[in-house]
């Protein structure tokens, strides 16, 4: 291994996990995908309903946000997935408006960027941070590739996937590898953080990119491979769900993991092993 | 600790919170509005649409459908039937008396009944419309093909741009600025794609969607499409027109150059 490591005054052992590169665009990543989310809401919320297809079948969304007026004259929220309507009042669809009421809107002002209603601004704020995206994205991937790193820190080994149903049980019962168990990433994170790395952001390039009729009219293929315009907004959506997913487990696993150190760790790149293995 | 106090101190957590959520959203807002945030996510703007321009070039057309695939619900967004007098004219007499009019820094203005665009060269394609909303309908264009309407009426030299004048107003406004218009260059302008319809699915254009004539733009968004078109002049720059920035969506903050 050619990480740094240091053994502190208390005999624990520090590790130099992630190098400036990875913790910059760590969190350049992180504030994109924050951003992005808020302002993608506050696109979506222009026509909140989704289809499959190249157009929308305006009768028969898969599903959508709509508000409807109820007997005493107030608004409810509705979510309405398939032919299934649940009541999201507060929520979807009629949220609290700035006078204490409530508005129709399909996700809430504080879910939105901007938190007012405006199309024009939340694509403005959309297409630029997915440039941030993009570039970040590239510097990470060169550097993980040219550094070997990727293969080093995040490739997982035969003999890891094996072990894959052990590492579910042992994560479902918040036992954490302690220790020099410690010193690499366990074969859940691997596969996590690949799934993002390779998969769901890649994703959400490409069907973003399909949405676009100037991408459409040069690299048609992109659109078509997705079932066409209305799947690829759809495939969008639902990318972009399982990248909250993802940060919301990733929070609760820091959180469960030990905070101080792994929050250390992803700021001054400083990881430190439990003690438990000490000296073993 | 007493119940109350925890319950106290749990109720002040709770409205720190709130507070400081409300202030990241205020936040948030005045960073909206701030001129120097939106002149930085400007630059990005220009980046988005020079790539645009380079990956599909001048030739890249729009996708062509089948007649299965035309959607039996095309959506009708924005103004639906002009209220203004003239226009309401226009329609209870067919659009007999109702001209196109070609002008500006052209070298021969033209005049043009519905008939007169129905006998210039014509082009009929099935596409698909892409409103920035995010919705999707196919439908049947025919229409003349803009391209040769131009060269008919000879662009001056010093002409970039052409603007299209519509007859519905959006937004009621003292000095015009709520009227419809949009504006194209050259180079969509001459597209082999880009026709002023006067048919859609087979029938006269409908109402609803801009009859007599609207422009199709394929490879860009809806609201550059634009319906109940009056009049079309060759212009230099559209910095005086409207807001300055195009197009009564692009002074309210869409993108002029709309392939995304």
């Amino acid at each position: 291994m050619d990480e740094a490591e240091r053994t502190l005054k208390d005999g624990r052992v520090a590790i130099y996990r992630h190098p400036l590169l990875v913790r910059a665009t760590h969190w350049v990543n992180a504030l994109c995908l924050v951003l992005l989310l808020l302002s993608g809401l506050q696109i979506l919320n222009a026509h909140p309903a989704f289809y499959w297809g190249e157009d929308s079948r305006f009768a028969r969304p898969l599903a959508a946000v709509t508000t409807v007026d109820d007997a005493e004259g107030g608004l409810r929220g509705r979510l309405t997935i398939g032919a299934v309507p649940f009541d999201t009042t507060g929520v979807l669809g009629a949220s609290a408006s700035g006078d204490g009421g409530l508005q129709a809107v399909a996700f809430p002002s504080w879910l939105t960027l901007p938190g007012y209603r405006d199309l024009g601004a939340g694509r403005r704020w959309h297409f630029f941070f997915a440039w941030a995206l993009v570039l970040n994205g590239l510097a990470y991937g060169l550097y993980s590739l040219a550094s070997g790193r990727l293969r080093r820190v995040l490739w997982p080994s035969l003999a890891e996937l094996k072990g894959v149903g052990r590492a579910v049980l042992d994560h479902a019962r918040l036992r954490f590898a302690h220790g020099e168990q410690a010193r690499t990433y366990n074969i859940l994170q691997k596969l996590a953080y690949l799934a993002v790395i390779l998969g769901l952001l890649p994703l959400m390039l490409f069907t973003g990119l399909a949405m676009a009729p100037g991408v459409d009219a040069r690299l048609p293929i992109l659109t078509e491979l997705l079932g066409g315009r209305q799947s690829a907004r759809t495939v969008h959506f639902l990318a972009a769900s399982g990248l909250v997913l993802f940060a919301l487990v990733h929070i609760v696993m820091v959180v469960a993991a030990g905070p101080v150190n792994e929050m250390r760790a992803i700021l001054t790149g400083w990881f430190v092993l439990g003690k438990r293995d000490k000296g073993r | 600790m007493s119940r109350d106090r925890l319950t106290d101190r749990r109720r002040w957590l709770g409205q720190a919170l709130t507070g400081a959520a409300g202030l990241a959203l205020a936040g948030c807002d005045r960073l909206a509005q701030s001129p120097q945030v939106n002149a930085t996510l400007d630059r990005a703007e220009g980046l988005t649409e020079r790539v645009q321009r380079l990956l599909h070039g001048r030739s890249a057309l729009a996708r062509e459908y089948p007649a299965s695939a035309i959607s039996p619900d095309f959506r009708a967004n924005g103004t639906t039937n002009p209220d203004s007098e003239a226009y309401q004219q226009h329609v209870a007499a067919g659009f007999r008396d109702w001209r196109l009019e070609i002008g500006g820094l052209v070298e021969r203005p033209l005049q043009l009944s519905l008939a007169d665009l129905r006998a210039r060269p014509a082009r009929t394609q099935i596409t698909r419309h892409d409103c920035v909303e995010g919705w999707s309908s196919i439908g049947k264009w025919t229409g003349a093909k803009l391209g040769p309407l131009i060269a008919e009426a000879g662009l001056k030299p010093q002409a970039r741009y052409l603007a299209f004048f519509c007859a519905d107003t959006l937004e009621l406004t003292l000095d015009g600025t709520g009227d419809y218009y949009e504006t194209i260059d050259l180079i969509d302008a001459f597209h082999p794609q880009t026709i002023l319809a006067y048919e859609m699915n087979d029938q006269p254009l409908p109402v609803a969607h801009g009859a007599p004539i609207r422009l199709r733009l394929e490879r860009q968004l809806g609201y550059k499409m634009a319906k109940y078109v009056m009049r079309i002049e060759a212009i230099e720059s559209f910095g005086r027109l409207g807001l300055g920035k195009g197009g009564y969506w692009e002074d309210r903050g869409y993108q002029w150059y709309a392939g995304i």
